[in-house]
């Protein structure tokens, strides 16, 4: 087989391979830094950060679905100056792109943290404005066109690096969001975040989340990734980081058809930690199979009916 | 550090209707990754299953070319119940070691208390304490004693109580805890594993008597390795602790048993 250009191009952000690992599945990088180098990967979008240290929700906070998980473990973090004092020097060892995940309580906390983290060098912001844990902020950001374009221009205003906003798949419509988001100013989309979802435990009837509802993520949601991850790429022009279910090489492939740019791997790892690698070896395969030069020439290359 | 690493299972015997002890030739894990009794080894499950099941270690040897572990497990939904329908020469793929294990010193008196599948996880300490350790052992009722006689053969002395009274004293594991440091409170220390309910009693039941007591916990977990903070525990200063990383051994007065 061929060798395949496995670099690809987000938002001006070079990475040598299409895989990054997605917010909240991944730490900071240490835990699974034990089982292989983190230089392997493209990128990492860190755990989500808010401008203070926050506990999380109480447990229990997984509950195991089919093919999927939800989570409502609600943005646990140490904050994000622990963050740059402890956490970012340790991933600056490493060669891969570091995208530091950001959630505000307002548009001003927003603001802060992207000063903030675009003086301590980090390749990349992405605004999270879907994390569907938290009550305040989070989620109604995310929903509503307006509020979603007013957190994306402040961010904007107070980085001085690329900003890529993660949109929720809770809307009627997430072209409606992507668009206002775009318009505001947003150099990358990604997506999705997780679907909310519910489980419930027969013989007590006691939801099985603490929080009662929490965010479905895993294999079980790839399809909707690549139906929104087509919507959004069709009505927008922006790059994607396409996310939602990514397990092996064909998933990540269907997200590139689709739209995106490159993929992020997360609940995959809870079950193997290689999981990413495994994704960026086999799309390397795929593309070689297809007689592709570059792995990039996957994206947007659906041939829709 | 963790790995993964495929093991063959050696052995596969019932101990009662529900519970399954297993043997594991786990290769390096103990003699390089230091895997030991009461940490845990994070189990995939069959194909259709997404998460792992984390289930502790009750013994394990270095005795070369043994290298075995002994994984005990209660069936509880359909990931346990596929792992206890494989066969002896089967392979499961594992994460671990993983977790801390009980903090023990050499020549420690140790009070041990287990209650149903907690039992387990305290098996390596009752033979590695042999003659010194006070065993007591919670089961719901007679049928589900499991490891009863392992735990006599080692220890000073075991106590046995179930739920129903259908063997053993009749009542929980903390009534029997209570009565024996009454009598005797000079332990180094009580290690317990068991349901929650269970091990708020027994620390708060050695707190009374100012012995130290660690908590062996459970929580509903997905990575194993400290990524994820799905398998959160609340401490007594407001802050998580996390069970696979920070645990599943707990100081007992580190934790919140309010909540």
């Amino acid at each position: 087989m061929s060798k395949v250009d496995l670099s690809v191009e987000l938002a001006g952000v070079t990475m040598k391979n299409p895989v990054v690992v997605a917010s909240g599945t991944f730490g900071f990088g240490r835990e699974y830094g034990q089982f292989y180098h983190l230089s392997e990967l493209g990128g990492i979008c860190c755990k989500g950060l808010t401008l203070h240290r926050r506990e999380g929700n109480p447990p229990p906070r997984i509950a195991e679905t089919p093919m999927g998980i939800l989570n409502s473990v609600g943005l646990q973090n140490p904050g994000v100056d622990a963050f740059i004092e402890q956490e970012l020097p340790e991933l600056r060892k490493h060669d891969l792109a570091v995208i530091a995940n950001i959630s505000g309580n307002t548009p001003e906390e927003y603001g802060i943290m992207c000063e903030k983290l675009s003086q301590a060098g980090v390749d990349m912001i992405e605004v999270n404005i879907s994390c569907p844990n938290v009550k305040a902020g989070g989620l109604a950001y995310g929903t509503k066109p307006e509020l979603a374009a007013e957190v994306t221009k402040v961010a904007k205003e107070h980085a001085t690096v690329p900003v890529m906003v993660k949109l929720s798949p809770n809307v009627t419509d997430i072209t409606e969001i992507a668009r206002a988001v775009a318009d505001a100013g947003a150099d990358a989309l990604s997506l999705i975040n997780t679907l909310r979802g519910m489980r419930i435990d027969l013989n007590t009837r006691r939801p099985i989340l603490k929080m009662n509802t929490g965010g479905l993520s895993g294999p079980a949601v790839l399809p909707v990734a690549v139906r929104m991850v087509w919507e959004v790429a069709c009505a927008v022009d922006l790059p994607i980081l396409g996310m939602g279910g990514v397990a092996k090489g064909e998933d990540a492939a269907q997200l590139m058809l689709a739209g995106a740019s490159a993929v992020a791997v997360g609940t995959a790892c809870f079950a193997d930690p290689y999981a990413p690698i495994k994704v960026r070896d086999g799309l390397a395969d795929i593309a070689s199979q297809q007689r592709l030069d570059k792995v990039s020439d996957l994206t947007g290359g659906v041939r829709p009916w | 550090m963790p790995i993964e690493q495929l093991c063959t299972i050696t052995e596969m015997t019932p101990l009662n209707n529900s519970t399954y002890w297993m043997t594991l030739e786990v290769g390096k894990l103990v003699a390089e990754q230091g895997l030991r009794a009461g940490q845990f080894l994070h189990v995939a499950c069959g194909e259709g299953l997404l998460l792992r099941r984390p289930i502790s270690v009750a013994y394990a040897l270095d005795d070369e070319p043994e290298n075995t572990a002994a994984l005990i497990f209660e069936v509880k939904g359909e990931g346990t119940r596929w792992l206890a329908q494989r066969k002896v020469g089967d392979q499961v793929s594992v994460l671990g070691p993983l977790g801390n294990g009980f903090t023990v010193e050499e020549k420690g008196r140790y009070l041990l208390v287990g209650g149903g599948i907690g039992v387990p996880p305290l098996l390596g300490y009752a033979e590695a304490y042999h003659q010194n350790a006070v065993a007591v052992l919670g089961f719901r009722s007679a049928e589900r004693v499991i490891l009863a006689d392992r735990f006599r053969d080692c220890c000073k002395e075991i106590f046995l109580c179930t739920d129903d009274g259908s063997a053993g004293r009749h009542g929980f594991v903390d009534a029997q805890v209570r009565d024996i440091l009454a009598q005797d409170r000079d332990f180094t220390a009580v290690l317990a594993c068991g349901p929650k309910p269970m091990l708020k009693n027994v620390a708060k039941t050695a707190a009374e008597f100012g012995v130290p007591c660690q908590v062996s916990m459970e929580e509903r977990m997905a990575c194993g390795v400290g990524a994820c903070l799905g398998c959160a525990i609340q401490m007594a200063d407001g802050t998580m602790k996390h069970v696979c990383k920070d645990g599943p051994v707990f100081a007992a007065e580190e934790v919140d048993w309010n909540v």
